[in-house]
């Protein structure tokens, strides 16, 4: 068991959910902004690990477990709708999906 | 003054998995290659393994470095050699006036209101009971055994759902990633049967006359 501070892990985890979070809102490249969204869920599973330690509690943990199988299918389903789209539009760039703008 | 506190070590693992991650995250978004970004995504995904493993998350550690690192990264490099490099939506582009600042302003504000919020509050000082009903973490390899019968026994539910969610999840991929319109592909087929043996005929026919 570490000595280091649980506000430490914290602060980094709010660092990379703010890093993830810029990622997304700025990038326009579909697969990009999905890699910007694992980190952001990266940085809620270390907060989960976090307050699993500081609390000694093993349930944060398991959600952690969750999170990740969750990821893991949302990563899959996503990639597919971006293989799909590029079929139709030869683009990964999600400024060009405009059918809906009035 | 910090090794009086902390114990050095400790410190030193700290520091890494924060360096890791700092340079894996800044360069996912930095990078104009999807694949660099994908590389520095595995640089991230490493430092957040180095800081499970600090915290007595031994699974866990191991699941990330084998789910993510391993099986998810590698499908995102997949997609991308499949799609073809393309640098579309460099970070140069800027379709909106203005986006970026915003969006560094809006994070700023949120990761500042967070942390500010963390610090005037009592609950990340660690005083805590068990009273909250969840099962007291054990220390050392003990932690596995436990992870494991905390998903088996309390969360049975959850984890049989998960099974039906995967499921879903690669059925729904399949559906996604197939060819638009199967009817083509069988057409192609016959196109192509039928050209064959038109070759064939014709490689018979040329044999004849020799």
């Amino acid at each position: 068991m570490t000595t280091i501070p649980a506000s430490w892990f914290l602060v980094l985890a709010a660092v990379l959910f703010g890093v993830g979070a810029f990622g997304v809102l700025t990038r326009r490249s579909a697969l990009i902004m999905f890699m910007c969204i694992e980190l952001m869920l990266n940085a809620v599973n270390l907060t989960f690990v976090t307050f699993a330690r500081t609390m000694s509690d093993i349930g944060g943990q398991t959600t952690v477990f969750f999170i990740m199988v969750v990821a893991a299918a949302e990563v899959t389903v996503g990639l597919g709708i971006v293989v799909a789209v590029f079929r139709r539009r030869s683009s990964t760039s999600v400024d060009e999906l405009t059918e809906l703008q009035g | 003054m910090l090794a009086t506190v902390y114990a050095i070590p400790d410190v030193l693992v700290f520091a890494a998995a924060t360096l890791l991650i700092l340079i894996g995250a800044l360069g996912v978004i930095t990078m104009k290659n999807p694949v660099h970004s994908a590389l520095s995504l595995i640089l991230a995904l490493m430092g957040v393994a180095v800081a499970f493993l600090e915290q007595n998350a031994d699974f866990l550690a191991a699941v990330e470095v084998i789910v993510y690192a391993g099986a998810i990264v590698v499908l995102f490099l997949f997609v991308i050699m499949f799609l073809g490099v393309d640098s579309s939506g460099h970070p140069q582009v800027e379709p909106l006036v203005g986006q970026r600042w915003l969006a560094a302003l809006g994070v700023v504000v949120t990761v500042a209101g967070v942390i500010t919020l963390m610090v005037n509050s009592h609950w990340v000082s660690g005083v805590m009971s068990a009273s909250t009903g969840g099962t007291p973490m054990a220390t050392g390899s003990d932690g596995v055994t436990q992870l494991g019968q905390s998903v088996f026994t309390t969360y049975l539910l959850a984890f049989e759902a998960t099974a039906g969610l995967l499921i879903i999840a690669v059925v729904g991929a399949v559906l996604l990633a197939r060819r638009e319109r199967p009817a083509d592909e069988e057409l192609e087929l016959g196109d192509l049967v039928e050209d064959d043996a038109a070759e064939l005929d014709d490689e018979i026919t040329e044999e004849v006359e020799q």
